[in-house]
């Protein structure tokens, strides 16, 4: 055996590795399951939880992966967001499931011709053309009021049952197990996605284009498919929202959501898929339990939470859970009679 | 359509002072901070208190609007702002956003979420006649404080000694500091003059942007717009881009109503795919 295809065999063998399934993301996934049963009270903010994570999933695998900042990644989540609610008012499509696909495409086909733009530049630039188009998205809907119901929101939406069997109801049980089976199906793909030579491309890029396209990694392509990708992910967000609340607003296309949504991914750490998920959790109940102490004043908080975030630093905040990790890594590597090299990639935040 | 242009250039001047101070973070020390508005809004709101509750004369509070803005500045700079500017853009972004997001809470907690207007004393109220056109005499005045300041910024950035210790400083830090030039100093007195000009724009624009707790996060698009627009090589090309900007929104609105602030986001996205590095740039500049 010569040196290189032993070095190969080695690589492949580490990277049949990292795309195993660990113990603690077999666990993370169970506990996910088990609060269907657990905390049927909760089904309502469970649902909301699984939203956000769905939309920090999306941020992530453009920051995460690919670099991209993004100041505009609420124009995708209310594109998604309107598209649901039009069909499902309109009865155009009144199956949600297929309802929620075309959602996605609509935010894939606005994602992928606005990537074109996003492309260029360097993070300053990409900042300001996000910020701008969001804007421009919203300044469309909030015109068009006779198709979007405009300030008012976009009212007396009535759902069918999902797949023509499951009511919706008051105490969102459906909403709930909908919303994470939807997230759970979509994690899977952006999991094997990740682990792809497509996603191990888009890491080299973002760590240094020049030297990526120096051995033949060229970047335009996969950004702009990693973008559309994002965008469609960011869509069914949205029209997971509009399904599980019957209900859209102008909000779902506002600032604040995209500045919400990369609070709610660096909470959780980038770079490692389940941040987004994790993050939305503490998001969301820490909203929930500064809200009913202050309810006016839960911005400040966010606020004061970002700027603590940066003078800390992002990589000692990701880093809290790589303890964690490497001990279910340890756990779930163990197998009798064989010794395994401790090569962990480095994650969480890395710049 | 004189009084058109002539609100235009009144606004684009106004927006030049509360841009001019992010022109050079953002452009010329690449700091991305979106939380320019807020020190607007806070010297706004300082005049307010000022002229409104203790009957302080209006010029007098707009220097404080200044003065507020400025040591507001100075002391975030040197607190917080320092340790941001190494880091990545995304960090300076997520920083940045926190701070407006807190400005804003805390001014809806202490000022209340109203709108709310500075009392003009009655002498800068009404019309006034000049060459046969009516203009109002309060924008009148804004056109000629903002004109002068616009003058007594590109002087002192080409003239003294400062300004070509902040060039040097922009330029090459290393080099600059290699010279004996107090760097962080400089960046400093700069990120607080251009503190105290927002809040200076935000106390004198109270009357035509109108004030309120989300105005950092309103006219954060219209300062990202005049530096991309305008380039960052010099202070003639934000000052430019103010008065297009200006000119086009209120023409705009007047025009066609309709389609409301499409004009002005179509047009910064078209400029920065066109010329990403602004639209007065001369070749070869940095």
């Amino acid at each position: 055996m010569t040196s290189s295809s032993r070095l190969a065999a080695a690589i492949a063998a580490q990277f049949t590795d990292r795309a195993r399934w660990s113990l603690l993301e077999v666990l993370f996934w169970l506990v996910a399951l088990s609060t269907i049963w657990l905390l049927p009270d909760q089904h309502l903010i469970l649902a909301e939880i699984v939203i956000w994570a769905l939309f920090a999933l999306s941020l992530d695998l453009i920051l995460g992966y690919a670099g991209i900042i993004s100041l505009g990644h609420a124009a995708f989540f209310g594109i998604g967001a309107y598209t649901a609610g039009l069909l499902a008012k309109h009865a155009l499509v009144g199956e949600p499931v297929l309802a929620l696909l075309l959602a996605g495409l609509a935010g894939a086909v606005f994602g992928f011709l606005t990537s074109f733009l996003v492309l260029r530049g360097t993070d300053l630039t990409r900042l300001m053309v996000t910020l701008g188009i969001a804007l421009l998205v919203r300044e469309l809907a909030n015109r068009f009021g006779w198709l979007t119901g405009g300030a008012d929101g976009l009212q007396g939406i009535d759902m069918q049952p999902v797949l023509g069997l499951f009511r919706f109801d008051l105490y969102g049980h459906t909403a709930y197990i909908y919303s994470l089976a939807v997230l759970f199906v979509l994690f899977l793909l952006a999991r094997r996605i990740v682990g792809s030579p497509f996603g191990l491309a888009l890491l080299a890029i973002k760590g240094n284009p020049l030297r990526a396209s120096a051995i033949g990694i060229g970047a335009d392509r996969r950004l702009i498919g990693i973008y559309t990708l994002a965008a469609a992910y960011a869509g069914i967000a949205g029209g997971l929202l509009t399904q599980t609340t019957a209900f859209t607003s102008l909000e779902s296309l506002s600032f604040d959501r995209s500045a919400d949504g990369l609070l709610v991914l660096i909470i959780g750490g980038t770079g490692h898929l389940y941040g987004g998920l994790i993050g939305a959790v503490v998001f969301r109940f820490a909203q929930d339990w500064i809200a009913t102490a202050t309810p006016q004043y839960w911005q400040f908080w966010i606020g004061l939470f970002l700027v603590l975030i940066v003078l800390v630093g992002r990589d000692r905040i990701g880093g809290w859970f790589t303890p964690l990790r490497r001990l279910a890594d340890r756990v779930g590597a163990w197998r009798p009679g064989k010794t395994r090299p401790t090569v962990l990639p480095g994650q969480g935040g890395a710049p | 359509m004189i009084t058109i242009l002539f609100d235009g250039i009144a606004y684009g001047m106004l927006l030049f002072v509360l841009a001019a101070g992010l022109s050079v973070t953002l452009g010329l020390m690449n700091f991305v901070n979106l939380a320019h508005g807020a020190f607007a809004m806070a010297g706004g709101y300082a005049a307010l208190v000022l002229v409104n509750r203790l009957g302080v004369p209006f010029g007098l509070g707009l220097v404080c609007a200044f003065l507020f803005s400025a040591a507001l500045g100075a002391l975030l700079e040197r607190t917080l702002y320092v340790h941001v500017y190494a880091k990545s853009h995304l960090d300076q972004v997520l920083f940045t956003i926190g701070l407006v997001f807190m400005s804003v809470a805390v001014v809806d907690y202490t000022m209340g979420s109203s709108q709310q207007f500075i009392l003009i004393p009655p002498a800068l109220q009404g019309q006034v006649t000049v060459l046969g056109l009516d203009m109002s005499k309060y924008r009148l005045m804004i056109i000629v404080i903002c004109g002068l300041l616009t003058l007594l910024l590109q002087l002192g950035l080409t003239r003294t000694r400062f300004g070509s210790r902040l060039r040097a400083a922009v330029d090459d830090q290393r080099v600059a500091r290699g010279l004996g030039i107090n760097v962080g100093a400089v960046f400093a007195m700069t990120f607080a003059l251009g503190s105290g000009l927002a809040g200076l724009g935000g106390a004198l624009g109270a009357e035509i942007l109108g004030l309120d707790p989300i105005f950092p996060l309103k006219y954060m698009i219209y300062f990202l717009i005049v530096v991309t627009v305008g380039g960052t090589s010099s202070i003639t090309g934000p000052f430019l881009a103010s008065l297009l900007l200006g000119i086009g929104d209120v023409a705009g609105k007047y025009y066609v109503p309709r389609l409301g602030a499409f004009v002005i986001y179509t047009i910064m996205i078209v400029v920065l795919i066109w010329r990403p590095q602004g639209l007065f740039v001369r070749r070869g500049a940095r």
